[in-house]
């Protein structure tokens, strides 16, 4: 092949990549921004997504495509009840304070993962997709499922800028966010706000896990590089910014697609990550954050 | 906090190591072996409680300087052929120089930013080794030959394998840098470090450089554990990428928060106590990280001031 193809090729999974990248550090930034806590279990939340869409998929008999859409509904929503009563048990009690929040969320992250060894087993299981057309084009055939992706990732990504700017509850969402004190004096129920959105911040790894998993398979460690990327997504774009979210996920999802196509991943992975170690040094707010209030 | 009678705290440090002294001659074979590690892993949570205790700066990259004492030891060991003594030191100036670095660099943030650069940087310095596997071992990791591990002591040669030798070199390690770290949490030095983790910014109006006491605090922090490390390379005989791992940065983390932080002899406890639990867990379950989550989930909702704290803060006011 020659290099424009190759390149188009890698642009092409950097895209996939972005797309699912896009979705999960969204869910972490959602996080951020309204709670002001950092959770390291953001991973382990995409992880079990995938875990049960291989479990809710095998369960089901018949077109693939119905067991698939039966784990793109019932997965997600698995997964942000199991958010939902960890963020009651655990981070509400530690009245969300940042620091004791990490720990306890780093303890999350363990358990999660090794209940998913334990129940799951150390297996890397595929997912059938839910159609196999492969997309000719002139010089290689490209899978139709993985387009797929990107375009189901968009249509989620456009619906939660529309819930955010545009609905009640995106605006009690942003009031929280702003000053969680005057909101709670204006009579939003806070602590409300914070459950829902820890819930949903889960929901949109675990939805991203159930897309990607027919391409990459399921596997219980599967939580850490998503967890990873995600971290520096969120720091490049500005924390809690959802289109600083969506321009750094495509930015590391292209570069990683592409610099690991002519580089060693090891090494493209070690720059990116002192890249971004640096850029959180001199210019914490991000590369498209304003300075903070 | 109550002024502690300087003879008494010194009495209870000394009985301690006293005391470990003592169980070298009666502890059964598998436990002495166990201790041994334990009290080398002590110093690391040592080194960490000096940063996140008395500091109150929570680092999530620590296995990076613990690495760096491993790696700066057992390297200089494998490729350069260096004595024990000269590999010792080549791992305490790594964990040094890089924590160093490191502090100048993280320092310039706070808060969760700083756990987050921590994170990160010991995040790449895991993928270097990874990535130089040539001469780090890899993943697979490198044994540091028997016949290197000879301290040589005028006419006498001390194997390092030998069980006792091996014992003795833990606690003399552990026992200066115990009194290394009462010393410092009772100097006045100690004192602004405590004052910069309570209220930072009256601290530097009383006129005092927080920048550099802090960064002057990681430095002394990273080359405990680095000495750790080291010692780990030289009494074990194995490096290994997997000390450089997240985990590695969670363990030390763990043990003082378990222990009590800001507590001298808290690191030892948290780290015995851990180490056993899941020593003894082991026997029934392989899923031991389960036992660390949710030991770290019950501890901050809890628990926050670990063992030793809530000890001092009952019963015992003077507990350095």
């Amino acid at each position: 092949m020659h290099f424009g193809p190759h390149l188009l090729l890698a642009a092409l999974e950097g895209l996939v990549t972005s797309a699912v990248l896009a979705l999960t550090a969204l869910g972490l930034s959602l996080v951020f921004g309204v709670m002001r806590v950092v959770n390291v279990a953001h991973g382990e939340f995409f992880m079990l997504g995938a875990v049960l869409a291989w479990a809710i998929s095998t369960a089901i008999s018949g077109h693939p495509a119905l067991g698939f859409l039966a784990a793109l509904v019932l997965a997600p929503l698995i997964v942000g009840l199991i958010a939902l009563v960890s963020e009651r048990l655990v981070l509400r009690r530690l009245n969300y304070n940042p620091e004791a929040t990490i720990v306890a969320t780093i303890g999350m992250l363990y358990i999660i993962q090794q209940l998913a060894l334990t129940f799951y087993g150390p297996e890397a299981r595929p997912v059938e997709p839910p159609f196999s057309y492969r997309i000719l084009l002139p010089w290689f055939g490209y899978s139709g499922y993985k387009l797929s992706i990107i375009a189901a990732s968009a249509l989620l990504l456009v619906a939660t800028w529309f819930v955010l700017t545009r609905t009640k509850i995106g605006l009690v969402m942003r009031a929280t966010q702003y000053d969680s004190e005057t909101a709670q004096a204006f009579g939003i129920p806070v602590d409300r706000v914070y459950a829902g959105v820890f819930a949903l911040g889960a929901m949109l790894a675990a939805v991203a896990a159930v897309l990607i998993v027919p391409i990459s398979q399921a596997h219980y460690l599967m939580g850490q590089d998503p967890l990873l990327l995600s971290f520096i997504v969120v720091i490049i774009g500005g924390l809690g910014s959802l289109r600083g979210t969506v321009v750094a996920a495509v930015l590391i999802g292209l570069s990683d697609g592409i610099i690991s196509v002519f580089f060693s991943p090891t090494l493209a992975k070690i720059i990116a990550t002192l890249l971004v170690a640096m850029v959180l040094v001199f210019r914490p707010q991000g590369l498209f954050g304003t300075a903070s209030r | 906090m109550k002024e502690a009678s300087p003879a008494k705290a010194y009495a209870l440090h000394l009985g301690v190591i006293v005391l470990l002294f003592a169980l070298s001659f009666v502890l059964p074979e598998y436990h002495h072996g166990l201790l041994a590690r334990i009290m080398v892993l002590a110093v690391f949570a040592m080194g960490y409680n000096m940063l996140f205790g008395y500091v109150g700066l929570l680092s999530l990259g620590h296995a990076m300087f613990f690495s760096a004492g491993l790696y700066g030891a057992g390297l200089a060991v494998i490729h350069l052929g260096w004595s024990v003594p000269a590999a010792f030191a080549a791992g305490l100036a790594c964990g040094a120089l890089l924590a160093l670095v490191i502090g100048v660099l993280a320092l310039r943030t706070s808060g969760v930013a700083f756990m987050i650069v921590t994170m990160m940087f010991a995040q790449v310095f895991y993928l270097i080794i990874l990535y130089f596997a040539a001469w780090t071992g890899g993943d697979q990791g490198l044994v540091v030959p028997q016949s290197a591990r000879v301290l040589v002591l005028g006419d006498t040669s001390l194997g390092l394998t030998n069980p006792t030798v091996r014992y003795m070199s833990a606690l003399v390690l552990f026992s200066i840098v115990l009194l290394v770290t009462l010393a410092v949490a009772r100097s006045k030095y100690g004192r602004v470090l405590v004052a910069i983790r309570e209220n930072e910014e009256r601290t530097k109006m009383l006129g005092y450089d927080t920048f550099s006491n802090k960064l002057a605090a990681v430095v002394v922090s990273g080359t405990i554990c680095a000495a750790s490390g080291a010692a780990y390379a030289l009494l074990f005989g194995y490096v290994g990428s997997t000390f450089a791992s997240v985990q590695y940065s969670i363990l030390p983390l763990l043990w003082v928060l378990l222990g009590g932080a800001a507590t001298t002899l808290g690191p030892l406890i948290g780290t015995l106590f851990m180490y056993y639990v899941v020593d003894i867990t082991s026997g029934y379950t392989s899923a031991y990280l389960l036992i660390v989550g949710i030991a770290l989930i019950l501890l901050v909702l809890f628990f926050p001031k670990g063992i030793l704290g809530t000890i001092r803060q009952r019963w015992l006011g003077w507990l350095p």
